[in-house]
């Protein structure tokens, strides 16, 4: 009988990962790094958003979603439809034919501002239009599949089909959207200066915290029934629907939570980077977005951070040095994290070896491994679908 | 958006982008043959499939080069022993793909679909190691340059025709092979019912591999195909993959038949919204409308109703 | 259509799949707190006839009629929702979860997404899953994560997940297949408790199992009723030994 703070922060052990995942955020990063690098890591913890979004969508769903692009893009555009429209006043534009629009749209002969670009003048609208936008699409999205029970591959596909055509879209308007370069030269939210040192930290630690939210918002869903119908209905979707339950309202519900995530990771990214772009959209990002989330632990929110900031932090450092090699070791990793770590970083964590040397030595067979079944390790950096009654022992393989 | 022109101008327009989308349904109903064959088989989908398309491609480009280098004479002939060598390579290639990675993930669809993604990237990076980033072009033989004169509006290509060809051919093979010898007994027997299928002394892991491989080697012969509309690079592969994938899930896969008819209305559609609209539009709504399509109908334009 | 007393009633019905008559016209009538058995030979028609009754396959002809009210037409988390529970030929439970989660999981509260939300096991709850966990010879058991269980334990676990439904009608499909004889002895024991509050259909071929619990048997064969009555009358219909006993 988990209470409210229980179901939002997890067992002790679940409660100590975050807390030190919050002290590595916090701290940790910010003494020890510069602002630039600071950066950096801020703008890999925005695709961290997304990799959350993918646990519990694709861990505990079992709902493969190529596209998270999309909402990712989505929520970035639409801030950066703000910022740019904010940089582009009257003054600033003196020089075009038209004045008061923004550049890329002068560039194309328009002149006047697209209807749709017009109610991003209003700061209100843009923050709501971050969170419903995205949501609706996944909405629409999920209702025709899922309702339809298109799931598995054809609904993997699918989704990758969208980013690819919601890219070329983009593309190819550009007076509208700003074609392949996006939308640039970002400068000021209402009034402020986001591109001097003193914003960046103010932005990396909303994002953090901001995270740290969406991870809490992720545990408490995972906690309840809800979490325990996700891990069931990937098991078993038939039974779950001849239990009464409507299994694509699940669905449905899971994929927009981890739309929404990413596009908030996305206006994140608009802010602490100041540009936003198709390239950040197509199938290529969305394919990798999975594999953070995939590398940190698929079943593990906190785990997904930090396969997110390895991975990240990984192209960063190869690719300069060695941008060949990178790419092999990128498909390595795809390959090897399928067939060697299915459950990523966190996987291994918990893994029998590890707790065996680290938490308790061997056990002899007297009590026919009971006691290992009952053993917690001291630092499960995972959210599980947490037993209900704390008083009952936990059972050895709840960490999946 | 057809003002403008007469009847007969539109339909030499319709006949001309046409046969311009045909070359493009031919790629596609290659690469989309290859495919469907596995997935229908294997309930795998092959994320690299597309690269294999890029070995048939640079092994014509190779010859090419030797041919042009050490054997001039040997240029109206290479691009037939292209296209076997095609084949035989992405054959090859594929059957070790799949007994070194997929089959170990059969019961697992989609992290197959995450292991072929990351063959992808190792193949398209050996390819630019290889090969170099920038894109090359094998030397088309003489006789496929040039085009034939139809009618006072229509002109014909060549290498068209012969890609035309050469798709009908695989595509009658294909249909023999599966459906009208010993060896496609088997596969068709084990997609049924693989238990049974294996307690009946066929074995099933060597079908899934020579399956695969097939499907791979056709996907080859796709390559150079493609040398013959656009040129060759490490990422050509992935041009056309999610065209393919669409095409596959469009037809149904189980069925030759709804493939190509997918192929061949993708691919046409294209072509012809190319000629009123921009590239990029045209695509977008094809696709889209493929998707909406498939929302409606997921399983597919062409299905089997099947007792679970 | 004729308006009924019975639990269930089942009227001319019929599926077709691409010209096969997997059900072809069958009538049946199951009364309140019956123990109804349906034998017959293989391909006769009792799996697709179950799927046919929980929504699984959609009928061709014919009416399935549940306290009344029309079933042919309900999606299938409705037809559970109406009272009638189904359980598998291979046990079907969540192998990632718990013996308790699984019955959690299964109880007939908060099946919207919000009110799943927000649901919280109370001690009410509580008690339910220990009582029916209880009756599945399961109380000691309940917080091993279910994929450990013995096949026949993951049978009862089953039998368990739709009990806490509280239907009125379980239908059974091959319930003690795989089960050891001692198992098979509890099993009765449980099926015949479980019946004083409600309809039981069962499928089986073990014809041991079969008399020992049966009032009514309906045989089925080739997609038709072959017969129907009490046991003792089936063992020596002519018809239905040539076809099926055989012995």
């Amino acid at each position: 009988m988990a209470t409210l703070t229980q179901r939002l922060l997890g067992s002790r052990g679940d409660l100590l990962a975050l807390l030190l995942l919050a002290a590595v955020i916090f701290l940790v990063m910010p003494l020890t790094l510069d602002i630039f690098r600071l950066n950096l890591v801020g703008k890999y913890l925005t695709y961290a958003f997304v990799a959350v979004g993918l646990v519990l969508c694709w861990g505990y769903g079992g709902i493969l979603s190529l596209g998270q692009g999309i909402f990712f893009g989505l929520g970035g555009y639409c801030m950066a439809m703000f910022l740019k429209l904010e940089a582009s006043d009257p003054e600033a534009t003196a020089i075009q034919s038209t004045p008061g629009i923004p550049d890329f749209m002068d560039w194309n002969q328009l002149t006047e501002l697209p209807w749709f670009w017009v109610p991003f003048e209003n700061f209100a609208f843009t923050l709501i239009a971050v969170l419903v936008v995205p949501t609706v699409f996944a909405f629409l999205i999920g209702v025709a599949m899922f309702k339809r029970r298109v799931s598995g591959v054809y609904f993997a596909i699918i989704t990758q089909s969208i980013a690819a055509i919601l890219t070329i879209l983009i593309i190819g308007q550009q007076g509208l959207t700003g074609g392949v370069n996006g939308i640039t030269d970002l400068r000021t939210l209402l009034g402020w200066d986001i591109r001097t040192d003193s914003a960046k930290y103010v932005l990396y630690y909303l994002n953090g915290a901001l995270l740290i939210g969406c991870i809490v918002i992720g545990r408490y869903i995972l906690s309840s029934k809800v979490g325990k119908l996700l891990l069931a209905l990937k098991d078993k979707e038939d039974r779950v629907r001849f239990s009464g339950y409507d299994v694509s309202n699940f669905k449905i519900f899971v994929f927009c939570v981890a739309a929404m995530f990413s596009a908030v990771g996305g206006a994140m990214f608009t802010l602490q980077v100041g540009f936003m772009s198709p390239s950040f959209i197509g199938i290529v990002p969305s394919i990798e977005m999975v594999i953070f989330a995939a590398v940190g632990g698929r079943m593990s929110l906190i785990g997904a951070v930090y396969g997110t900031l390895l991975v990240n932090y990984g192209k960063t450092a190869f690719s300069e040095s060695y941008p060949e090699l990178w790419l092999f070791l990128m498909g390595a990793l795809f390959i090897g994290v399928v067939m060697a770590f299915p459950n990523g970083l966190a996987g291994i964590l918990k893994s029998d070896w590890i707790r065996r040397v680290f938490v308790r030595p061997p056990l002899a067979a007297i009590d026919g491994g009971a006691a290992v079944r009952d053993a917690s390790p001291a630092a499960k950096p995972a959210a599980t679908a947490s037993s209900p009654d704390d008083n009952l022992p936990r059972p050895a393989g709840a960490g999946r | 958006m057809f003002e403008g022109y007469t009847a007969s101008e539109l339909g030499a327009i319709f006949a001309m982008q046409g046969f311009s989308g045909l070359s493009l349904f031919c790629v596609f109903l290659l690469m989309a043959l290859g495919l469907a064959i596995i997935f229908g088989q294997m309930q795998v989908i092959n994320m690299a499939h597309g690269e294999f398309l890029t070995i048939g491609a640079y092994t014509t480009y190779m010859l090419s080069t030797i041919a042009e280098q050490y054997a001039p004479w040997f240029m109206d002939y290479y691009f037939f022993l292209a296209i076997a060598l095609g084949f035989v390579i992405a054959f090859v290639v594929g059957w070790l793909v799949e007994f070194s990675m997929i089959r170990f993930l059969y019961k697992r669809p989609l992290d197959t679909l995450l292991a072929t993604w990351g063959l992808s990237l190792i193949m398209q990076q050996f390819f630019r190691s290889t090969f170099g980033a920038r894109e090359v072009s094998p030397t088309l033989p003489d006789w496929l340059l040039g085009s034939y004169q139809l009618t006072e509006m229509t002109e014909i290509p060549i290498n068209g025709m012969l890609v035309v060809t050469i798709t009908a051919a695989l595509t009658v093979a294909v249909f023999f092979l599966l459906f009208r010898s010993r060896w496609g007994l088997k596969v068709r027997a084990t997609t049924q019912n693989r238990v049974m299928a294996g307690a009946a002394g066929i074995n099933t892991a060597r079908v899934d591999r020579n399956t695969f491989a097939l499907g791979c080697g056709i996907a080859g012969v796709a390559g150079a195909v493609f040398t013959t509309i656009a040129s060759t690079g490490p990422t050509s592969g992935s041009l056309y993959i999610v065209d393919t994938f669409l095409v596959v899930v469009f037809g149904g896969a189980a069925s030759l038949f709804g493939t190509i008819a997918s192929a061949f209305s993708i691919a046409q559609a294209q072509s012809i919204l190319e000629f009123f609209l921009t590239g990029s539009m045209a695509k977008v709504i094809t696709l889209t409308a493929v998707i909406g399509i498939l929302m409606l109908r997921p399983e597919g334009l062409f299905s089997i109703r099947v007792r679970k | 259509m004729s308006n009924t007393d019975f639990l269930l009633a089942i009227e001319n019905l019929t599926v077709s799949f691409d010209g096969f008559k997997a059900v072809n016209d069958v009538t049946a009538y199951i009364d309140y707190n019956e123990l109804r058995v349906v034998i017959g030979p293989n391909g006769a028609g009792k799996t697709t006839l179950l799927d046919l009754i929980c929504g699984k396959t959609a009928a061709t002809g014919g009416s399935i009629r549940f306290k009344n009210r029309e079933l042919t037409r309900l999606a299938e988390h409705r037809i559970v929702r109406e009272g009638v529970g189904r359980k598998f030929q291979t046990p079907s439970i969540y192998e990632n979860l718990t013996v308790y989660e699984n019955l959690e999981v299964s109880y007939p509260s908060a099946r919207d997404v919000i009110k799943a939300l927000f649901f919280r096991v109370d001690e009410e709850i509580d008690a339910r899953i220990r009582e029916v966990a209880e009756t599945i010879f399961l109380a000691d058991c309940l917080d091993m994560e279910a994929s450990l269980l013995s096949h026949g334990q993951k049978q009862w676990l089953e039998i368990g997940m739709l009990l806490i439904q509280g239907p009125e009608l379980l239908m059974l499909d091959e319930p003690v297949a795989g089960m050891s004889v001692k198992e098979r002895e509890q099993t009765a024991e449980l099926l015949k408790r479980i019946c004083k509050d409600r309809a039981v259909i069962v499928i089986e071929h073990d014809m041991e199992f079969v008399e020992r619990i049966a009032n009514r048997v309906t045989v089925l064969h080739q997609g038709q009723v072959l017969a129907e009555g009490p046991m003792s009358e089936i063992k020596n219909n002519a018809k239905v030994v040539e076809v099926y006993l055989g012995h």
